[in-house]
């Protein structure tokens, strides 16, 4: 039997009805508003101002402080407004509006389709270019990948860990990533090792992709060091904790980060991004998203232009049928979209539209102790127990219970029978128990 | 992109189909060839006594739902509906109907409701509902029509195996003639006297392999439950096989399959992880053995369940499940 991680999990129908359909170039919308913070840290700072022309691939932003990403214009045209725009989920957000005017790419930018497998850079260098074109990790986390690839003195990473997994349903554009652009990702692949100094890559793909498994494994004999690794099926396998338990055998502590392990993860997307940025000088400017879910007519895979809105991806493929949820992301941790006028950013692997069935919650019932919700906890927890915390008000109790290890999968919540919105109250609960713990840690502080 | 409203929830945004309704009536599937054996036995005192069980298990729970906690109506679960075939099980066929009654009301009454309802009794109410019956008419509830004889014979009573080997070795019996009465096929069939949802084993394993289909229970409680009842049983006869019965013979009688599958995988009164479910229910099997070998009834499971059942909220405080990883200041998990 395949290898998979250890404990729970779970397996969610899968539906990924468009993993046969080849990534379509998503037309060039007419105006974009692009984001200044589309990843995990400091907001980019704008570099251009009102009435500029831009080109494709142009810095628009630049990133502020170390934990932060810049920002590339996806078009060129001329910047029509730099003011706050409501996100996905109505927040506000520094962004830049731009009025496209043809298609003008930056003259650096390297645009042939021939590939560049060599790399003579130093890590350092690489590490420069990939902060310099603004990427950040595309499966969704966002967090900068040149703050990745700079582990803490004294850490040693022995291990890249390149994440296929995409073990969400619906969504099929890692997959078709690696089945149309996976050579030029082996290569950002060796470059990622490269700037690391790992002697073992492992590009980690579940078997419910056989034909990616075996396409990148007959393409790996030329890469020394990288090698494919099939896992079983099971949910919440790209999760990171879970992915690395399941390729390296090794489990991140409690609170800690994958380099405790010796460890790097890094997605394909982010893996792709990296050989552009790096071989062709091209910025993080456009991703492969599948945009799908049971009430969408003419669901598909696309490369889109990042501050394409959500909605003409949706009206591109025939518009909400009888649909009433939009999510960014897969159903089982994407985020609802309450302004389909927002953009895509750097880390939206997926838009996927619900049908009405699936879209309101059940009424909860009395928990009946069935237990479901513990066995399939990927992290040992116990949900039913912290929701009963959470709802009592004792989360001073909850972090002893290791509130702070749940990874979020919302495998608790898929399982239970009484519909008990258990992940709802751990995510309350966890934001509880963090600030429980800063108040103490501070209280510590005050008495050295 | 019109400006329909749109519904925001925080995720997952799907769910798995399971829920309580479908998961009862898993298992009352799981219980319909027991009572098909049971009724070819006993006939259809077995309908009468089952339906009346049922009845009153279901209009118990309502009324007290409706006037004494005042909530929704919480029947349409089903879970009284299998609290009341699992009393029923428990039965002898012949047993008054009025007496059925009575315990059905202290089942549901006294074992469920007063706690709360589902998921917060911390008895099994079948079993709270069976051995307030054996306390209160002992005649009736240990007395059991002989299936072997003709029609017309029902008046004289059979002894269950376990109460024969009981009875048998206090007369000075040598045990292989006790046992010898009773074929393992017969057993397995359920042609025999007893409680009549305990009489066919091979009825109850098939509904147990139907549970473990449905993913409505794991194997670890039955399997435990059962593992550790034959593990003892084999030590025993190990030592003196003239005087303790084999473990097959252990495991094919007095409910240990009824017991093991369907009344200590109750959800809201077995444990919620795999560490204290195995503690929970060895101790059911050693409990059990340990009764019908020292105690004064001859069969123990419906005491050594309850008895694990009280043990329950301490296991889930103290043992927990196997964590994904060490907590930093934590050395008793992982």
């Amino acid at each position: 039997m395949s290898r998979s991680f250890s404990l729970g999990g779970i397996h969610p129908p899968q539906s990924k009805h468009t993993r046969a359909l080849p990534v379509e170039p998503f037309p060039v919308p007419e105006t974009v508003a692009i984001p200044l913070v589309q990843h995990i840290g400091a907001p980019a700072v704008p570099v251009v101002a009102k009435g500029d022309r831009v080109k494709v691939g142009q810095l628009i932003g630049r990133k502020e402080g170390f934990v932060s990403a810049n920002v590339h214009s996806s078009v060129s045209g001329t910047v029509v407004a730099i003011d706050e725009l409501p996100d996905m989920g109505g927040i506000r957000r520094p962004s830049v509006t731009i009025q496209v005017e043809g298609d003008q790419w930056d003259e650096a930018i390297d645009r042939s389709s021939t590939l560049v497998r060599e790399c003579a850079l130093a890590p350092q260098q690489i590490v420069e270019k990939i902060a310099a074109a603004g990427i950040v990790g595309m499966g969704g986390a966002t967090f900068p990948t040149h703050v990745k690839l700079s582990p803490p003195p004294g850490r040693k990473i022995d291990t890249l860990i390149i994440n296929g997994v995409e073990c969400e349903p619906c969504l099929t554009s890692d997959h078709r990533l690696m089945l149309e652009r996976g050579e030029e990702m082996i290569v950002g692949v060796m470059i990622l090792a490269r700037a690391l100094g790992v002697e073992r890559s492992y590009i980690a793909i579940e078997e419910n992709k056989p034909d990616a498994i075996a396409h990148l494994g007959r393409m790996v004999a030329d890469y020394p060091g990288v090698e494919v690794m099939g896992l079983r099926v099971r949910y919440p396998q790209g999760s990171e904790k879970q992915l690395i338990e399941a390729v390296a055998r090794r489990r991140v502590p409690s609170c800690g980060l994958p380099s405790d392990v010796g460890v790097v993860v890094q997605n394909v997307g982010t893996a792709l991004a990296v050989y552009e940025a790096v071989q062709k000088d091209k910025p993080l400017i456009e991703r492969i998203i599948t945009v799908g879910g049971e009430a969408l007519p003419r669901p598909g895979n696309f490369l889109v232009r990042v501050g394409t809105p959500i909605g003409a991806l949706i009206d591109h493929c025939g518009g909400m049928e009888g649909g009433q949820k939009i999510i960014s992301g897969g159903p089982m941790m994407g985020r609802a979209v309450s302004n389909p006028a927002a953009p895509v950013a750097k880390g939206t692997s997926g838009i996927v539209v619900m049908p009405d069935a699936g879209s309101r919650r059940s009424k909860e019932r009395d928990c009946i102790k069935c237990a479901r919700c513990v066995s399939v906890c990927p992290m040992g927890l116990e949900p039913y127990l912290l929701i009963k915390m959470v709802r009592m008000g004792r989360s001073d109790q909850t972090e002893e219970q290791r509130i702070l290890d749940c990874v979020e999968c919302g495998s608790c919540a898929y399982a239970c029978p009484s519909k008990l919105p258990l992940l709802d109250f751990v995510r309350m609960g966890k934001g509880e128990a963090m600030r429980l713990r800063r108040q103490r840690q501070q209280a510590c502080k005050r008495c050295d | 992109m019109d400006n329909k409203k749109l519904i925001i929830s925080p995720s997952p945004h799907i769910y798995s189909g399971a829920d309580t309704q479908t998961l009862m009536r898993d298992v009352l599937v799981a219980l319909l060839p027991a009572f098909v054996v049971s009724a070819l036995v006993y006939g259809q005192s077995v309908i009468a006594v089952t339906a009346v069980s049922v009845a009153v298990c279901v209009a118990t729970e309502w009324l007290i739902q409706r006037y004494l906690i005042k909530g929704p109506s919480t029947v349409g679960n089903l879970s009284a509906v299998v609290t009341g075939v699992l009393l029923a099980f428990n039965l002898p066929s012949d047993i008054p109907l009025w007496m059925v009654f009575v315990g059905a009301v202290a089942a549901i009454g006294v074992g469920k409701m007063s706690f709360g309802g589902l998921g917060r009794n911390p008895f099994n109410p079948a079993l709270v509902g069976r051995v307030f019956m054996l306390i209160s008419f002992p005649a009736a509830m240990t007395t059991f029509p002989d299936p072997l004889l003709p029609a017309g014979f029902d008046a004289v009573t059979g002894a269950t195996p376990l109460s024969a080997l009981k009875e048998g070795l206090m007369s000075g019996a040598p045990l292989s003639e006790i046992v010898g009465q009773f074929s393992y096929r017969d057993l397995l069939l359920g042609i025999r006297s007893g409680s009549f949802g305990e009489l066919s084993g091979l009825a109850l394993l098939l509904g147990f392999a139907y549970l473990l289909i449905r993913r409505v229970i794991t194997w670890r409680i039955p399997v435990y439950v059962l593992g550790s009842m034959a593990l003892m049983a084999a030590l025993l006869w190990g030592v003196d096989p003239s005087r303790y019965a084999d473990p097959l013979f252990h495991l094919l009688t007095g409910g240990a399959i009824l017991g093991a599958v369907f009344m200590a995988t109750d959800y809201a009164t077995s444990p919620m992880n795999h560490r204290a479910m195995a503690i929970y229910a060895i101790g059911i099997g050693l409990l059990t053995m340990i009764i019908r070998t020292w105690g004064s009834y001859p069969e123990g499971m419906s005491f050594a369940i309850l008895i694990m059942n009280a043990f329950v909220p301490l296991l889930g405080k103290y043992v927990k499940p196997s964590r994904f990883t060490r907590a930093a200041n934590d050395k008793s998990s992982r």
